[in-house]
Order: structure tokens, then C-alpha cells, then sequence
């Protein structure tokens, strides 16, 4: 088996000065395979957005510190490349979309010279090239009339559009990874669906490879081909996408699943997880779901449990998983 | 039926003005003719998407804005024409709880202070009471009564919300305008909310417009649905009729694009093209009809008035009875999640019991 176009490696992103430091993500691995799209899902705070900055190396430092891990883009590690490296790689081979495309577009230029200056710091297309390649990318995203569109200013446009000029940024330099933090969360359903449609679609002509950050299991369930569900900085059930929704088993993932209310699906009363997520500088010694978990025993609160496989590529951070084996 | 709140005609235009003369040069239609009736104790839910008009119509509800035209008649009371202290009081029987619950607390009162305010103004406590009182909604609301010492920003966001409704609850309203209650709120605490949502209702028999772009939390709490495109009303229906025959083609497309957390359920369609036109100047005819995927020549040239199919108002020249219905599906027990649920109900269950004994 080919080695993954990326792999995280027992990542840990620090936040604070002094003593009063904490990890916003504290031990997390998982890897993506080129073409593929693994899916990053958990609730605020559980440090899905970190992890994203944290390949792109954007943890801004200080404050943030990178305090252990790889990161193994192509075989090279990341976290130890120069600068100079680091940002020929991004908007090159990794590309990188965000959830507010107004404030990730520059408001004074317009779409296209920002999709041009891209093209050109990466490549050594002239001008002329360089505008009919951002034409053509525009085209690419369907944004209607784009040889029109190219000289819009972002605020110009709906939300819906300025997030597929982000995409046609993001895709300029035909990148080999494309990071998604949260790409839908600030559009309307039409629009999400239209703009989900398209990365696919984009995917399966480019063969880009996706990490898709995001909150919605709807989303990951259509999109995602393995799913990486993170709690208060660690990964604490990772799977094929079919798999975490046949057979979830970490305690969190079920109730994260029980707590969505369905649209085709009946019930009398949504299920809860009680509490809320502990804050980062809370130091805890066990599994850090465990003061809101039902299973929780006295392992669970002393002892971290290791990520461990219950079946081929399920992994799950839980000492009492299988769960089905508790029920007895 | 005799209802609680009934809205006629209602309409907002708010005057777009340009220039040094600040001469009007046009209307953005927020809302437009938007007639719906609320009875005590039930849930209408007022869907959308973004500019749709929907939390311009929740505010023109209590007056926060001013309506351009229509009538509101709470319990047979005309509002638009009430003065601003009649129009304070009638506020006692109708309040609001907005998306984000830190914006619309005073960062600087404690929550005493914020639930004290209405309970004064509107003579529900008296100073002798008063205590009691604020313990007693902040409990309704599963907060304690050390919180009422505490700032908004000492709560999470699950707490401030609750601390939104308490304020919303402390007059004993008989509505309450929820515009996107939970929709800044992660999964696991929406639910919370939600849950607390239903059993108020339940307990108190406060009626809610709820104001959501979400149609799974929407399905999950409404009595009833209207579905709003650029500032009117399309459809309005029982809200298990909706999900199950959608009548409208737009509502027909919301349904149809809202994500499934079951990979089985297969990808949702993007079965519109495009972004809502601007409210500034609605298309002619049916404002759907650049969208829609069944317009026909009439759609462009005249606007399709709401009509009565079965329960259903619709507003489509096109819209026939429904021949299929898509019937929810019962929650499966004899899924691994189910199963799982209820090791950890079980296991919730013997916790408490330890606890208790």
C-alpha cells in the first residue's frame, strides 16, 4: 500500500505562557490518502480547527506553540521545514478554504486578482495567462458569467459565490490536498448542497485529496469516506464513514449521533449528553468524556485509554469498547 | 378556533435612500402580505433561508420594528395601533429569545439583575417576592439559584441561552418569538435546549414562533410550518404534512437538500440552481420562478396567490394533491445505535439510583 499523501502523527498544539499552558490538541493521529476525504467532526473547543491550522502551520506562535508530533506531507515533516518551504506549499500543493469567505477574501481587490496573484506567485504564467486561467477556474467553480465576475469585488457577491471564488483560489495551483474547515457552515442548505456537490465533483475531475473539518454529521456522512471524531483535543473514535454510523462505539460519538434531531426520522424527545466540554486547562488524569459519560468507572477517570482497533481500521478510545459487551 | 395571536397583511418595506437629498430610491420587501394565526399552546415555525424575512416578521411581531402595514391581534388587541406604554404592557404576554444569548444580555448585570427588570416592570414580584421568583424561573429553566449572582459571561452557551429563556419565561408570557434559538449552539447543548423548549411548553402552555433555517430541529418541535421565499409566505401546513407531502417546489428542494447523518440515506440533491434574488427587486410572478425547476410561462408573469389544498396553503400555480406521502420513519431499535442508547440510558439509570440511595 502506497504511503498517504498526509499523515499526523501524535500531534500536540499548545496554547498559554508560562505555566498556565494548555493542549488545544493533545496526542491526535490520523492520516489521508491521495483522492480520498477524511472527515474532522466534533463540537467547539474539541480542537478540529487547531489541527487544520496546525498542518497548514498557521497556529499563530506565540501564543500557540507546536509542542510535539509530526506532521508528513509527501514524506516531509512539516513542522520542521523552513518557512520559505512552508509557504511555496500553501495555495500550491495544499489549498485551504475557510467558513467566512468574506473575511478570507482581501475586500479591496477583486476576484480575480486575487486568484491571479496566486497563480503567479506559484508559477510563471504571464499576466494575460494568468487572468484567462482564473477565468477559467471561475468557470470551473460555476459561477455564473465568470469572464464578468472576474472583475467583481468579493462584497459584490452572495455568500454562496464568494465561497466558490475561495474554492477556485483554493484549487488555482491544482493542490494535492485541499483543507475545508467548516466550508458550509455560514451558507443556506440550497447553497451547501450546491457548494458539496461541487467539491465532489471537483475531486473526482482533479483528484485532490479533501480533510473536511466540520460540526454537521450530515455533512460528513455524504462526503467523507473515513471519519476522525474528536473530543477535547484527542481523537476518540476514528472509522470508515460507514462504519462510525452503523456501529458507532465511543459513548460521545452515540450521543453526538442520538443528539441530532432527523428530518426523516420520527422521535418524541431528542437524547442529550448532560454537561458541556470541559475547558482545555482543566487537568484531567482519565478519559476526558468521563465526567459526562454514563459508563464512566474508576479506570475512566485516572487512566487515558488508548486508541485501539475493534476491527479493521475502527479505532476507539474507550476502555469499555466494544460497548455492546457493557450491556450484560 | 379562536387564536392566539392572529396576523393579517402583515408587510415591512424598509426605504432604501441614496444620494445627499437621502431620497428614496426603492424598497427592500422584507416582508409582504404575511397573514398566519397562532393558537395558544402550539409551535408555528416560521422556515427559511437567510433574507427570507423571517426574523423581520418575528420582530414586527412584538414591535421591534414597526410594520409597514397589516394587523396583529394579540388575544383580539390590535398592536399596530397601540401606544408605545399599552404596547410595554402587552410585551408581558409576548417576549423574545434571540440566536446569541451573549449579544442580548447586559454584560454588566448579573442575572438577578436581568430577570429582577421584567418582574418589577410588570408587577409579577414585588420587592418582597422577588427572591423567590427568580429562583423559581431560573429552576424552570434548569439553572440554580447561585447562578442568579453570576455575569453572562461566566456561562457557557448552553447556559446563557437558558438564561435568554428565563428572562423570556419571568412574565409568564403567553408567546414567545424564538428567532434561531439554538442555531449558534453546538449538537449535544442544542438538544438540551430543545428538550427544555418542549417541556416548558408542556408545563406552561406558552406558545412559540420559532424562527429556524434548520428543518430537522424544525420537524422535531413544530406544530405547524410556513415556509417564507423573499418575504412571503409559499406554504404553510401542519408540520407533519409538510415533511411528508410538500407541496411548494421550493419547499419541496429545502427538504430534499438537508444533509442525513446516514450515509445509507444516500447524497442530498441540490435541486436549485442559484442564490435568492434580492429583495430590493423581486423577480415578476412567482418570486421562485428563476429557480425553480418546474416554472412554466405563467410562473413569470403572475404571482400565484396562497391557496387551500387539503390542510396545506400553498402558493404555486402548479401544486396538485399529493399522491405519495414520505412517511418518517420510526426510530429503529433494532439498530446498534439504539442498542448503544440504551446501554447508556441503563447505565445513566443505575447511576442515579446509586446516587439517590
Amino acid at each position: 500500500m502506497a504511503a498517504p499523501l498526509l499523515s499526523v502523527e501524535d500531534l500536540r498544539v499548545e496554547f498559554g505562557v508560562d505555566r498556565n499552558v494548555f493542549p488545544a490538541v493533545d496526542g491526535v493521529s490520523f492520516a489521508v490518502d491521495r483522492g480520498a476525504t477524511l472527515g474532522i467532526v466534533g463540537e467547539s473547543g474539541c480542537g478540529k480547527s487547531v489541527t487544520s491550522l496546525a498542518i497548514m502551520r498557521l497556529v499563530s506562535v506565540p501564543p500557540g506553540r507546536y509542542a510535539g508530533g509530526a506532521i508528513r506531507f509527501d514524506g516531509q515533516d512539516l513542522l520542521r521545514l523552513p518557512e520559505s518551504r512552508m509557504r511555496a506549499l500553501r495555495g500550491g500543493r495544499m489549498g485551504m478554504i475557510f467558513q467566512e469567505p468574506m473575511t478570507s477574501l482581501n475586500p479591496v481587490y477583486t476576484c480575480g486578482d486575487q486568484i491571479v496573484e496566486s497563480l503567479k506567485v506559484h508559477s510563471d504564467l504571464s499576466a494575460r495567462a494568468a487572468r484567462d486561467r482564473a477565468i477559467e477556474l471561475l468557470d470551473l467553480v460555476r459561477l455564473p458569467s465568470p469572464a464578468k465576475r472576474v472583475d467583481d469585488y468579493p462584497h459584490q457577491l452572495s455568500g454562496g459565490q464568494r465561497q466558490r471564488v475561495m474554492i477556485a483560489l483554493a484549487l488555482a495551483n491544482d493542490p494535492d490536498l485541499l483543507i475545508a474547515d467548516e466550508p458550509t457552515t455560514a451558507l443556506d442548505v440550497t447553497i451547501q448542497a450546491q457548494i458539496l456537490e461541487l467539491m465532489k465533483d471537483l475531486q473526482d475531475r482533479t483528484g485532490t485529496a479533501i480533510l473536511l473539518i466540520t460540526h454537521d454529521l450530515g455533512v460528513v456522512a455524504e462526503t467523507c469516506d473515513e471519519v476522525v471524531v474528536m473530543y477535547a483535543g484527542t481523537v476518540v473514535e476514528q472509522a470508515p464513514t460507514a462504519a462510525l454510523f452503523g456501529d458507532p462505539q465511543h459513548p460521545y460519538t452515540v450521543g453526538l449521533m442520538a443528539a441530532v434531531p432527523r428530518i426523516d426520522v420520527a422521535a418524541d424527545r431528542l437524547a442529550t449528553i448532560e454537561g458541556s466540554v470541559p475547558p482545555p486547562w482543566q487537568v484531567l488524569a482519565g478519559c476526558r468524556f468521563a465526567s459526562r459519560c454514563p459508563l464512566a468507572d474508576d479506570r475512566c477517570r485516572n487512566e487515558p485509554p488508548p486508541l485501539r482497533a475493534i476491527a479493521p481500521a475502527h479505532r476507539v478510545a474507550c476502555w469499555h469498547a466494544p460497548i455492546d459487551g457493557a450491556a450484560a | 378556533m379562536s387564536a392566539l395571536l392572529q396576523v393579517e397583511g402583515l408587510t415591512k418595506h424598509f426605504p432604501v435612500r441614496r444620494g445627499i437629498l437621502r431620497r428614496i430610491v426603492g424598497h427592500v420587501q422584507a416582508v409582504t402580505d404575511v397573514s398566519f394565526a397562532v393558537a395558544a399552546g402550539e409551535t408555528l415555525a416560521i422556515v427559511g433561508e437567510s433574507g427570507c424575512g423571517k426574523s423581520t416578521t418575528g420582530r414586527a411581531l412584538l414591535r421591534l420594528i414597526e410594520p409597514s402595514a397589516g394587523s396583529i391581534r394579540m388575544e383580539g388587541t390590535e398592536l399596530t395601533t397601540l401606544s408605545p406604554a399599552r404596547m410595554r404592557q402587552m410585551r408581558r404576554q409576548m417576549q423574545i429569545i434571540f440566536q446569541d444569548p451573549y449579544g442580548s444580555l447586559n454584560p454588566r448585570m448579573t442575572v438577578r439583575e436581568v430577570l429582577s427588570e421584567p418582574l418589577l416592570l410588570h408587577g409579577v414580584a414585588t420587592p418582597a417576592t422577588l427572591q423567590a421568583k427568580v429562583a423559581e424561573v431560573l429552576g424552570l429553566c434548569g439553572l440554580s439559584s447561585f447562578h442568579a449572582e453570576r455575569y453572562p459571561h461566566e456561562f457557557s452557551g448552553g447556559q446563557r441561552q437558558r438564561v435568554g429563556i428565563a428572562r423570556a419565561l419571568a412574565t409568564r408570557p403567553k408567546l414567545i418569538v424564538c428567532d434561531e434559538p439554538v442555531s449558534a449552539l453546538d449538537v449535544s447543548v442544542q438538544a438540551q435546549i430543545v428538550n427544555l423548549l418542549q417541556d416548558l411548553q408542556r408545563q406552561l402552555g406558552v406558545a412559540y414562533v420559532f424562527i429556524s433555517h434548520d428543518l430537522a430541529v424544525v420537524r422535531h418541535i413544530a406544530t405547524r410550518v410556513a415556509v417564507m421565499y423573499l418575504g412571503r409566505i409559499v406554504e404553510e401546513a401542519p408540520a407533519a404534512e409538510l415533511f411528508a407531502a410538500p407541496l411548494h417546489p421550493y419547499t419541496r428542494s429545502l427538504i430534499a437538500a438537508a444533509p442525513r447523518p446516514d450515509p445509507a440515506a444516500g447524497r442530498a440533491k441540490a435541486s436549485v440552481e442559484g442564490d435568492a434574488p434580492s429583495a430590493l427587486a423581486p423577480p415578476p410572478g412567482c418570486a421562485f420562478h428563476p429557480r425553480c425547476p418546474v416554472a412554466v410561462e405563467r410562473c413569470r408573469s403572475e404571482r400565484p396567490e396562497l391557496r387551500g389544498i387539503g390542510p396545506t396553503r400553498v402558493a404555486c400555480h402548479l401544486a396538485e394533491p399529493a399522491t405519495d406521502r414520505a412517511l418518517p420513519r420510526p426510530l429503529d431499535a433494532d439498530t446498534p445505535l439504539a442498542r448503544r442508547l440504551a446501554v447508556l440510558a441503563a447505565a445513566r439509570a443505575r447511576k442515579q439510583e446509586g446516587t439517590a440511595a
